[in-house]
């Protein structure tokens, strides 16, 4: 199956040197187990935009945007076994952040992509 | 949680901690098989354990910590049967030295160490259908319970292909070792046809009741991908994960709702995975570009290439396929090679074209029991409108073929073809028929 880990933060701050470094060892580790297709970190909001709809108008807004309170700061896509595995992945990933950028709070939130199963 | 759903878990865990741990206890006790069965163990404590105390942490430490100590354990085990006690104490703090630090969550480089895990598991003293089990064990990290039933063979057999293939290396003194230079090349051929194994086992089932085992073809992608993570300069590697990627991106237009195959010809485009086409070229190109274009797998490769660019069926580049398959006839001469070069050729030049390569197969010792023969030569027979062979062709094909479903398809084509050598007859011959 497929998943894609998608990380959101409050805190805008960029990761310590220490918390890159383990980030990419583990995807190192996880592209060469065959594990990981894709995965990539996020430039700050103010680089963005946002297409919105809304009342039957479409409008667009560029970032950075005052009241967006959780921001998206990457994204992977794993090929896994099941749930169980995708479930324990995120853990060593957030573990990570746990352990070398102490104070940070997050969420990954992993999410199983339709029609990947191929 | 229930235990079923903390088992899970706890594999879950181990899977993705697994090669590290292999890895790093063959380093140590400089055998791979070994090491892989000390692994099972500490596995087997985390069942025990955790779920009462719940999954640690760091599960990859305990893990490690734990299978360090029964490696140490058996060293000392065997040591004490070899020499005095001073010296084993000694050896194993060296050995020590040498494993990784368990404490540090990931180690800087594991690809040579994978590498080696990979041509290991598909020594070519193994039986393909051996590496293959071992393979899915040691780098993918399957149970043989689930090795067994994506094989579809009962789980001793699997277990017993795995202890005897153990027991190969170990007797030939083959638990550890980096091949280079020529042996690499033949050990990476080899690692490359049990991967293709176990693909086309899932792809194209050739027994059983569904017509393709995803869980299989996905393994073999995995599989396909660490090899060109861990040997990026090896052309066939791409060659081979090209061929994967584009045979699989046909997935969900290779059966109708009810699970029966649609022919490539007759299926839907628009449910080729676009994304994974574009996968597998541009691994085609990488394969090129390493100067591999003309290699077993990127042959193939580009073969299905040709399909894949193909709109519409008719926009098939047939003349092109047929050449490619004549190629790849000189590399590997096959009878299964030219009986696909003769429907490249029927496609390019007509059926009669075909026919005569297809008839020049019939006496081959090597396709005696092989459904596709009879099954292409119906086929052809069919478009030249000699019914009543295509008949007899079609219902042979139908009673060599293994998968239920390819059985059917073969039935309702001989079926079809009587029903045309019916309507055929001159008017008034077809009630006595």
């Amino acid at each position: 199956m497929r998943f894609m880990f998608i990380v959101t933060s409050s805190q805008q701050n960029q990761p310590s040197p220490e918390l890159l470094e383990q980030m990419h060892k583990l995807a190192d580790r996880e592209i060469k187990a065959g594990r990981m297709l894709d995965n990539a970190g996020l430039m700050p909001l103010a680089t963005g935009a946002q297409v919105r709809i809304k009342g039957g108008g479409l409008s667009v807004v560029d970032g950075p945007f005052v009241e967006t309170k959780e921001v998206i700061g990457g994204y992977a896509i794993f090929e896994l076994p099941g749930k169980e595995e995708a479930l324990a992945s995120a853990r060593e990933f957030m573990q990570l952040h746990k352990d070398y950028m102490p104070g940070w709070e997050g969420v990954c939130e992993l999410r199983a992509i339709v029609g990947g199963m191929s | 949680m229930t235990t079923a759903d903390a088992h899970r878990a706890i594999l879950a865990a181990w899977r993705i901690e697994q090669p590290r741990l292999i890895t790093g206890l063959a380093r140590m006790l400089r055998d791979v098989p070994l090491a892989e069965e000390l692994v099972q163990e500490a596995l087997v404590a985390a069942l025990e354990r955790w779920p009462a105390s719940g999954v640690p942490e760091r599960p990859g430490a305990w893990l490690m910590a734990t299978a360090k100590r029964r490696a140490l354990d058996h060293l000392r085990r065997r040591r004490m049967l070899e020499c005095k006690h001073q010296m084993v104490a000694r050896e194993l703090e060296a050995e020590q030295q040498a494993m990784p630090d368990f404490d540090s969550p990931l180690d800087d480089d594991i690809g040579d160490e994978l590498l080696r895990l990979i041509f290991t598991a598909c020594h070519p003293r193994l039986s393909r259908e051996a590496g293959a089990a071992l393979a899915l064990r040691m780098v993918c990290g399957l149970t043989t319970d689930e090795i067994a039933r994506a094989f579809l063979v009962p789980e001793t057999t699997i277990a017993q292909r795995i202890v005897r293939a153990k027991r190969t290396l170990s007797a030939s003194g083959l638990t550890y070792e980096t091949p280079r230079g020529e042996a690499l090349s033949a050990r990476l051929d080899s690692a490359l046809e049990v991967i293709y194994l176990i693909f086309n086992e899932g792809y194209t089932a050739a027994r059983g009741e569904d017509w393709l085992r995803p869980q299989l073809c996905n393994e073999a992608l995995r599989l396909g991908r660490v090899l060109i993570a861990v040997a990026p300069q090896e052309p066939e590697a791409h060659g081979l994960l090209a061929l994967m990627e584009l045979n699989a991106s046909r997935t969900a237009a290779r059966t109708d709702v009810a699970g029966e195959p649609i022919l490539l010809l007759d299926q839907n485009r628009a449910l080729w995975n676009q994304l994974q086409i574009r996968r597998g070229v541009k691994a085609l190109g990488r394969a090129a570009e390493l100067g591999g274009s003309g290699g077993f797998y990127a042959l193939q490769a580009a073969i299905v290439a040709c399909h894949a660019r193909a709109a519409t069926a008719v926009d098939t580049d047939w003349r092109r396929i047929a050449e490619i398959y004549a190629q790849l006839a000189r590399l590997a001469p096959s009878a299964v090679v030219e009986l696909n070069r003769a429907i490249a050729v029927s496609m390019a030049e007509g059926p009669e074209a075909g026919l005569v390569i297809v008839e020049a197969l019939v006496s081959e010792p090597a396709l005696r029991t092989y459904h596709l023969l009879p099954a292409v030569r119906g086929d052809l027979l069919q478009k030249l409108g000699r019914h009543a062979e295509a008949c007899a062709a079609f219902r042979a094909a139908a009673a060599l073929a293994c998968n239920r479903r390819e059985q059917h398809l073969l039935s309702r084509r001989a079926d079809e073809s009587a029903t045309a050598l019916i309507s055929a007859l001159p008017l008034g011959t077809a009630g006595d028929a």
